[in-house]
């Protein structure tokens, strides 16, 4: 009996979250990859300028949330996307799923942190950037040095001490290859990675992982993020965050509106704020690199000359090598690595 | 009433057979609305995700080149035959020890046989995530028992061999047992009187009498851990297998095309499983027949210690791994900081939609337990009780079955496609906590039909005869014999379902809405946030929960067993 009520209940739920015109405040659905840890705050803080419009979060990493939005293309329930990677969006855009709307501030953005039409498809929050995770206890123990650039990460005393992503499985994974493509050259990126694949002990499926393996002490060294490290390090982790000097392949986490919204006030209301002054210092508090120039403050666990580190990277360059470069990657290291073992 | 049934004289054969086959309208008609209930949850979402193997990205069809592709970009020989070996090798470890342990618990008189059944099924009581630290905690390069691996390393085969097993165990206890638990004590007090060994009348009378049991709890096993992303993701390093394929094309890559092609590559060994399987059922019997006397193990100290013997590595395995995920939501920061305390427990302070997300997984589940166990055992009774032709039984087996070999991460993809489409009448049910329940009873579908079967095959078919010549209609039979006599496995499966919802990631992580957050899935996104001693304790939270369940359950049961023997001894 009460099942029954809950199943109506759910229901009507539901149907409630269909019908839009029932509640004075507007509801919107909003799909993100961001970490989980600061939604209620985003949020929050978006609430204190607009309490009349009610965020509903659905959260989950970078490929479930890209895959779930692909899958949904014919009948989508996300009224805006806020932050989710803009290689993702790039592919939502192609799909003809994003709708192009030209926020308030648009002109006050960095060029690189919007998508390049005139009127953009998607606008950028803040950049994700590359990083490796040392275990300073296990580095003593083993006696390894200090790794200060990706060069280092290749010899020999860092036999099977290193793990990193996947790019197969991981847009973490893929942002360190295609750096390393466009920072070294093909050819010289190619062996680069040939001479790092022999430190190697394993690639992850996931981009945090190999951060929260140096964390747990699982291995000395992880090539991973910098907010992942920033955030372990707080919470008590022995790690140090180093930034390899020859740049850092890095990412933007974007917002954007699914096209055919119902709620489209609300939608370009949330998108005006997530560009908005006060959303940037809020991005600020967990990134070092935000879409506005000027605004960032040097953060705990990150470099001060964050902007200067980051690779000009090639978007269009890795989104339309993407399948080729992966298809090279699993030729040369997956499944083979298996076998030489 | 059974008692009165049994003095009846069997029905001759003809008889029999005239009966079957006089008033088939009705129950055809049922069970061909089954198989259409079935057709909707399971076959065509799975079409409408699997048709895309031979779509281009753009919906266009291209025939076979996205096999041909997927051939060519290597790697896939070595997925394949990682998935086959690891998945066959698991299967032999669990079938083994799931039958060393069910027959220890039904054989001997072991005593607290209630508390060391409640001990082995620990494992489906929490989540996938759980093992995965444990086995880190354990025999990884900080684990208390590294040396224990001898340089060898956990992440690759033996981590996954090691955690597909552990939660693989349950599902083949559960079978084996429903299949064991109602022996024919005849066949033994015969074996006694010829004189034959314990070893002879283990090969002549258990194992025959096991073996529909052995075939399936094999297949079963077999096909999820082949099937299974979870364990390879989280421990299995780079070892690449099948499931970890899809993973990597879907949610690495969004090439939905090719998550497609190796989903059908999975279907495979699953199908060959499933026809072995079919083999074998055909010959299997009813071990109780309605003239069976229950079988008592005699005294014998020797064998009840071999039976302790057996289950005791097992049982170790598993309370170690559950100690130490507990012991791992206490930890303030393993390895480094080994202070204890509840800190991790409160969860309004933590991500993931904290108790909300607690209260949606409990309706989730108890929703999965009445409306799965509900159309499991009502089709069962179907296909195994009333007269059906062999094709429609056939067909049905073959839904009921298939979901088995449906990785989560595909089912869950298959039902936006399906049930989201604009011209679908049922998407309204998309995002509700409905669908999460559908997809949930389809998902697990495969095990309870499976033990539903089991237990329904071992009644004899002459209970329903007798019913007949008593002129009691197949309902009555099912209302005052069929069901009380399949109570315990009914509520087998109604724990079985109800803790598999509480624990489901992979299907649900792609349904769920703004509204119907899981505790399941926040323990997902808390461990990838790194936060993993909350995501032990959430994770411990839903194992307190499922195990109250079961040990209501277990109370259940033991009162059933108290009200019931006499019936059940036939005195």
């Amino acid at each position: 009996m009460t099942l029954l009520k809950s199943l109506r209940h759910s229901l009507a739920l539901g149907l409630c979250a269909l019908a839009v015109t029932a509640h004075a405040e507007t509801e919107l659905t909003v799909y993100t990859a961001v970490e989980a840890e600061d939604l209620q705050k985003y949020a929050q803080r978006f609430n204190e300028d607009h309490p009349d419009i009610k965020i509903n979060w659905v959260r989950d990493s970078t490929g479930v949330v890209t895959a779930r939005l692909l899958a949904e293309k014919n009948n989508p329930h996300a009224d805006v996307i806020w932050g989710l990677a803009g290689t993702s969006l790039l592919l939502l855009k192609g799909e003809g799923m994003l709708q192009p709307y030209a926020p308030k501030g648009l002109d006050k953005l960095s060029p690189k942190f919007r998508d390049k039409d005139a009127t953009p498809s998607w606008v950028g929050m803040d950049a994700w950037m590359a990083a490796i995770c040392v275990n300073t206890i296990e580095s003593d123990k083993l006696g390894l040095p200090m790794p200060t650039s990706w060069q280092d990460l290749t010899k020999p005393v860092y036999r099977d001490h290193v793990v990193m992503p996947n790019p197969n499985s991981s847009g973490t994974g893929f942002l360190d290859v295609s750096a390393w493509l466009q920072m070294m050259g093909e050819n010289a990126g190619w062996q680069y990675m040939d001479d790092l694949h022999q430190n190697i002990a394993r690639y992850t499926h996931s981009g945090s992982k190999p951060c929260k393996m140096a964390a747990a002490g699982e291995t000395p060294i992880g090539v991973s993020f910098a907010f992942r490290g920033a955030r372990l390090k707080q919470k008590g982790a022995p790690l140090e965050v180093v930034f390899p000097k020859e740049g850092l392949g890095w990412e933007v986490e974007a917002t954007a509106i699914v096209k055919g919204t119902k709620k489209m006030d609300a939608a370009k209301t949330l998108v005006d704020w997530s560009i908005s002054h006060k959303a940037m210092e809020m991005y600020n508090e967990g990134y070092a690199i935000v879409g506005m120039p000027g605004v960032a403050q040097p953060i705990e666990y990150f470099p001060a000359n964050a902007d200067e580190l980051i690779i000009d990277n090639d978007f269009g360059w890795a989104a339309s090598h993407r399948d080729a470069i992966l298809a090279e990657w699993q030729r040369r290291y997956d499944g083979k690595s298996e076998a030489a073992e | 009433m059974l008692e009165s049934s049994l003095k009846v004289a069997p029905l001759s054969p003809a008889v029999q057979r005239r009966r079957t086959f006089r008033r088939p309208g009705l129950f055809t008609v049922l069970l061909g609305a089954g198989c259409g209930v079935l057709f909707l949850l399971v076959l065509a979402p799975l079409y409408s995700l699997l048709s895309k193997a031979v779509e281009n990205r753009d919906g266009e069809f291209v025939g076979l080149a996205n096999f041909t592709h997927y051939l060519q970009m290597g790697g896939i020989e070595s997925a394949f035959f990682n998935s086959l070996w690891v998945s066959a090798l698991s299967m032999v470890i669990v079938v083994s020890l799931a039958f060393m342990a069910a027959w220890a618990i039904t054989r001997t008189r072991l005593p607290w046989t209630g508390w060391i059944r409640g001990a082995l099924v620990l494992p489906i009581l929490a989540p996938s995530l759980l093992p995965g630290i444990s086995l880190v905690y354990l025999f990884g390069n900080q684990g208390i028992l590294n040396s224990w691996m001898m340089g060898a390393d956990i992440y690759g085969p033996i981590g996954i061999v090691m955690g597909s097993c552990f939660w693989t165990f349950p599902h083949a206890l559960m079978i084996l047992l429903t299949a064991m638990e109602n022996a024919d004590g005849r066949h033994y007090e015969a074996a006694t009187a010829l004189k034959a060994s314990g070893w002879r009348t283990f090969w002549t009378v258990t194992v025959p009498g096991a073996r529909y049991g052995l075939v399936s709890a094999a297949f079963v096993v077999f096909t999820l851990v082949i099937t299974d992303f979870g364990v390879p993701k989280v421990i299995g390093g780079q070892f690449d297998v099948l499931a970890t394929d899809i993973y990597k094309q879907v949610i690495g890559q969004q090439h939905f095309e090719m998550g497609a092609v190796v989903s059908i590559l999975l279907l495979l060994p699953a199908l060959l499983a499933f026809a072995a399987d079919r083999i074998v059922q055909r010959k299997q019997s009813a071990s109780l027949s309605a003239r069976s006397a229950p079988y008592k193990p005699p005294h014998n100290p020797g064998r009840d210690w071999l039976g302790a013997a057996m289950l005791t590595p097992t049982l170790v395995f598993i309370v170690a791994i559950i100690g130490m995920a507990i012991y791992a939501s206490l930890v303030t920061f393993w390895p480094y900081n080994l202070n204890l305390s509840f800190s991790n427990y409160r969860f309004d302070l933590m991500d993931g939609g904290g108790w909300g997300a607690y209260t949606n997984s409990l309706l989730m589940a108890l929703g999965t337990m009445v409306l799965g166990t509900a159309l499991v055992f009502f089709n069962a009774w179907l296909m195994e009780r009333t007269p059906q032709s062999k094709t429609m039984a056939g067909f049905f087996q073959f839904f009921a079955l298939l979901p088995l070999a449906v990785p989560g991460l595909v089912l869950g993809l298959a039902y936006i496609f399906f049930f989201n489409h604009p011209d679908n009448p049922l998407n309204g049910l998309y995002g509700t906590l409905l669908i999460l329940i559908l997809c949930t009873v389809t998902h697990f579908y495969a095990v309870s039909h499976l033990t539903a079967v089991t237990a329904l095959k071992q009644l004899d078919k002459e209970f329903e005869a007798v019913g007949e010549s008593l002129k009691a209609s197949r309902w009555r039979v099912l209302f005052t014999v069929t069901l009380p006599l399949c109570l315990p496995a009914i509520l087998d499966v109604a724990l079985y379902l109800f803790v598999n919802a509480m624990t489901t990631v992979s299907a649900v992580v792609f349904l769920y809405g703004p509204h119907t957050q899981l505790a399941s899935v926040a323990v997902m996104s808390m461990d990838e946030a790194g936060d993993i001693a909350p995501a032990a304790a959430m994770a411990v939270m839903i194992m307190l929960t499922c195990a109250g369940a079961k040990l209501l359950q277990g109370a259940l049961r033991a009162w059933l067993d108290r009200a019931t023997r006499a019936w059940r001894r036939g005195a």
